[in-house]
């Protein structure tokens, strides 16, 4: 066992851990944090397939922009108090039965498939910033304005959205 | 026999990646049906995403192409705005209704 397996299945180990705790966390606080660990460490599986760049945008906009509007929303909310209510006992088994029956039908489906990539030797031209960008601004050039657009205009739906209305605080 | 006899290949392939992705994929899928919390749900939405990107970045990267990890570049931007969006419509929900319990939400319903 060379030192890469011992990174890729520690990674995937927290990777796990923290997702289910995310899910079974009471404390959305701790979900939220939790959650954190699990980006943390599944950008440490980017770096371990030499992604350099998502690395790093998976780092800014998930623990930095993403995670932060969680945690401000929630605090907004206060709802850090564990208030939640649980399903219904039946609907708690429906979903584990549905979500289990998920990951059976996801792994035999790709056993089925018999997916056969060897890991060729890394050029060091795949993943980093020089031919990301190179492809990006080339191939994907027309989509890549969209998403601006894009972002432009779910910031300004956001801002409609939340503010407040002067009309509905009259009657 | 497990699944996809990942502790039987002595080096890391992509069916490695196929069951680590599959495995947060479900574990989304189960906190969207199992969480009652709109916030908790959205979270678990993020880990579903996450999962799809890592595979897209490793069949990328065994494949030798880039384009696998620009669609991550573009998934994470779709993301970002959704979350944003997502986030606003809860707070305005909050601010009428203070709950975001899903299951209080049946308003249209009648």
């Amino acid at each position: 066992m060379d030192i890469k397996e011992i990174i890729f299945w520690s990674l995937s180990t927290i990777a796990f851990i923290t997702a289910i705790y995310t899910v079974i966390a009471k404390n959305p606080i701790f979900s939220a944090i939790s959650l954190l660990v699990c980006f943390a460490s599944i950008a440490g599986h980017y770096l371990l397939l030499n992604a350099q760049f998502l690395f790093i945008v998976h780092i800014i906009v998930y623990a930095g922009a993403i995670m932060v509007l969680f945690l401000t929303t929630l605090m907004l909310m206060n709802l850090n108090e564990e208030t939640e209510k649980h399903k219904p006992a039946i609907a708690q088994i429906a979903a584990l039965v549905i979500a289990v029956a998920l990951g059976i039908v996801l792994m035999l489906a790709v056993r089925k498939a018999n997916v056969i990539l060897t890991m060729g030797p890394i050029t060091g031209s795949i993943g980093d910033v020089k031919s990301l960008g190179t492809v990006l601004l080339s191939e994907y050039f027309y989509p890549f304005e969209f998403i601006s657009v894009l972002l432009l205009s779910a910031m300004v739906g956001v801002v409609l959205l939340m503010k407040k209305d002067k009309t509905a605080a009259l009657k | 026999m497990t699944l996809l006899n990942i502790f039987a290949d002595p080096h890391i392939s992509i069916n490695h990646y196929i069951a680590v992705s599959a495995m947060l994929f479900t574990i989304g899928v189960f906190g969207v049906l199992f969480r009652r919390n709109a916030i908790t749900i959205f979270m678990c939405i993020e880990l579903m995403l996450n999962s799809v990107n890592l595979l897209l970045v490793a069949f990328s990267t065994y494949h030798h192409d880039n384009s696998g990890q620009v669609f991550v570049f573009f998934i994470m931007a779709v993301a970002a705005a959704e979350v944003a969006v997502g986030l606003a419509i809860l707070v305005t929900i909050f601010r009428n209704l203070h709950t975001i319990d899903i299951d209080e939400l049946k308003n249209l319903k009648n």
